[in-house]
């Protein structure tokens, strides 16, 4: 497990050291920032504003750099060949994939933890700038730790979708693997559409091909409690551990698929 | 002795081609043994297979037929990876990390842990000629310091097994000097050290065997002085201030005569001549001496022969 945890470290360090990730956090916190002027430019609404566009810059941000370094991970090291001098060393190609994911989801949790503070200064602010006659109408208070639930479940479903960008990023090419997790990103929140396919049409065939899609291709939906939360409506517990089990075994599934190909390249 | 390094008929094929792909033979049945504690030279011109040969004992690349062992251990087991150093053909390590870090990471997979890990780093740092740039940004370094990056990592864990893919690229003279000091000193404290190279001075040099590759295959192997008889094929004589006389008198004697920078001369002469009596001829009119060097059968003769009579490659149906 050592070995793991020390190639986790140097993709955290690369991160650190790599300008990408800073420049989307840096927008992320102006982004949210700027949440506050636009919020200014609207009647009673502004609290909603605020909170939707902080947990979206969240969201995205996060999205970006979990698939522009997700897709990077282990083609760029193939490429480069700096694969070769660390696979001489005593590290299995299992130990190499599972230090690369969790390498860049800490990188995710650490950049999502610095979004996560400005947006919350930025709701401080809001809280103790505004009047109590205008609080007295806000659904939910403006720092909710309720937002954290939101953000917790980002966090489990970037961190599905680094699986995802590392799963394509063990057999295809950058371009094609950001592609493919885009894809997946999009069809995954629209994924509960294909269980009513049949519904919809009459060919059962395609009744079939649909409900197998949903079952293989992930169901993102879930880990978007946005709205219930920034409307004060409660998020049971319940849905959030079956959410973050599945994720858990969606991110298993897709990192024993990554290692099993992994395991059965030639390094020309 | 035992065999630090075997092969046994080592074959990996590649598919060429996207819709029907046909299988190239990168190597061909290799069958080889290395002694511990010996300097084995793979030899070979470009393609012969030499790489592909390091890269299946890294199990880099699988073989598709064949089966290696290093230290008596399938190549497969991770564990005998704890007592081997790679160096691969123009490595690449993470740019972003210093000298420093890189050796660091390295030793600490290596399973090292506490102070142990920065007296090694010093230490390997130090003998590849890069104590002074320990803390520079590999992006910042030439590709000769990287080279000596690379080879310090190889040794990170005074490895019993060395493997050396082209060692010498990209080096300087003063650096080639290095690198062949560092595998005579590994070769002193009994490691086994497997280098591919297209430098056959160098191999010539430092092999105790080598074995010389050609389209995939092993087309010779054996000791240098099996296969080298050292048989005197002339002498090599460089001479100044050579008037018209006595150059007409070295064209009568020698096979040839190249005239070089600076008024001096090359003059080939062959096995039977006396070269001696000869400048004692020459001497008296004025010629001077500069170098006398017998000529010997080399290593690059024999690989050129050697390389020259391989069969061609075989490719489809294998």
């Amino acid at each position: 497990m050592r070995a793991v945890f020390l190639v986790a470290g140097a993709v955290f360090k690369e991160s650190v050291r790599d300008r990408v990730p800073y420049g989307m956090v840096m927008f992320a916190v102006l982004m949210i920032a700027a949440s506050y002027l636009i919020s200014q430019l609207t009647a009673g609404q502004d609290l909603k504003i605020i909170k939707d566009l902080g947990l979206a810059a969240l969201s995205i941000f996060g999205l970006l750099i979990a698939v522009f370094i997700g897709i990077g991970l282990v083609s760029k090291e193939v490429e480069k060949k700096s694969v070769f001098g660390l696979l001489a060393k005593p590290v299995t190609r299992a130990q190499f994939i599972l230090g690369k994911y969790l390498g860049l989801v800490l990188t995710l949790a650490v950049n999502l933890v610095v979004m996560t503070v400005a947006f919350y200064l930025v709701l401080f602010y809001m809280d103790m700038t505004m009047p109590a006659m205008v609080k007295a109408g806000w659904p939910a208070p403006a720092p909710d730790p309720r937002l954290l639930i939101a953000i917790g479940l980002i966090v489990a479903e970037l961190a599905l979708v680094t699986a995802v960008a590392l799963f394509f990023s063990t057999f295809s090419s950058p371009l094609l693997s950001a592609l493919l997790t885009l894809g997946l990103w999009v069809a995954g929140h629209f994924n509960s559409d294909l269980r009513r396919f049949e519904n919809v049409v009459d060919v059962p065939a395609a009744a079939w091909v649909a409900r197998g899609l949903y079952y293989v291709l992930p169901n993102l939906a879930p880990f978007n409690v946005k709205a219930e939360v920034v409307y004060g409506m409660p998020v049971s517990a319940t849905h959030v551990g079956y959410t973050l089990l599945y994720a858990l075994v969606y991110i298993s599934v897709l990192l024993t698929a990554a290692t099993a190909i992994f395991r059965r390249r030639d390094f020309k | 002795m035992t065999a630090a390094i075997e092969t046994e008929n080592l074959t990996k094929d590649f598919p060429v081609g996207f819709w029907r792909p046909r299988p190239y033979r990168a190597l061909d049945n290799l069958t080889l043994q290395v002694e511990a504690g010996e300097v084995f030279g793979l030899l070979g011109p470009n393609g012969a297979g030499k790489s592909t040969t390091l890269k299946l004992l890294m199990q880099l690349l699988y073989p598709t037929r064949g089966t290696a062992r290093i230290l008596g251990r399938p190549v497969g087991d991770v564990s005998v990876r704890q007592r081997l150093g790679f160096l691969a053909e123009n490595p690449y390590y993470y740019d972003y990390l210093t000298a420093e870090e890189l050796l660091s990471y390295f030793a600490k997979l290596f399973g090292y842990r506490g102070d142990d890990v920065p007296t090694r780093v010093t230490r390997v740092l130090d003998e590849a000629g890069l104590g002074a740039e320990r803390r520079m940004r590999l992006r910042q370094f030439s590709k000769g310091m990287l080279q000596r990056v690379a080879l310090a990592q190889a040794l990170i864990n005074d490895p019993e097994v060395v493997f050396l893919d082209e060692p010498m690229s990209g080096l300087d003279p003063l650096g080639r000097k290095q690198v062949r000091d560092l595998i005579l000193r590994l070769r002193a404290r009994g490691c086994t050290v497997f280098f591919c190279s297209h430098i056959l001075s160098d191999a010539e040099a430092l092999c105790s065997r080598v074995a010389i590759m050609a389209q995939g295959k092993m087309v010779a192997s054996g000791k240098l002085v099996e296969i080298l008889a050292f048989e005197l094929k002339g002498w090599e004589l460089v001479v100044a201030n050579v008037t018209g006389e006595a150059r007409a008198e070295l064209d009568k004697r020698a096979r040839q005569v190249t005239p070089l920078a600076d008024g001096r001369f090359m003059v080939d002469l062959p096995p039977t001549a006396d070269p001696a009596r000869l400048m004692h001829e020459l001497s008296g009119r004025g010629i001077e001496l500069v170098s006398l060097n017998p000529v010997r059968d080399t290593l690059e003769d024999y690989f050129v022969q050697t390389v020259a009579a391989a069969a061609p490659r075989q490719t489809g149906g294998v």
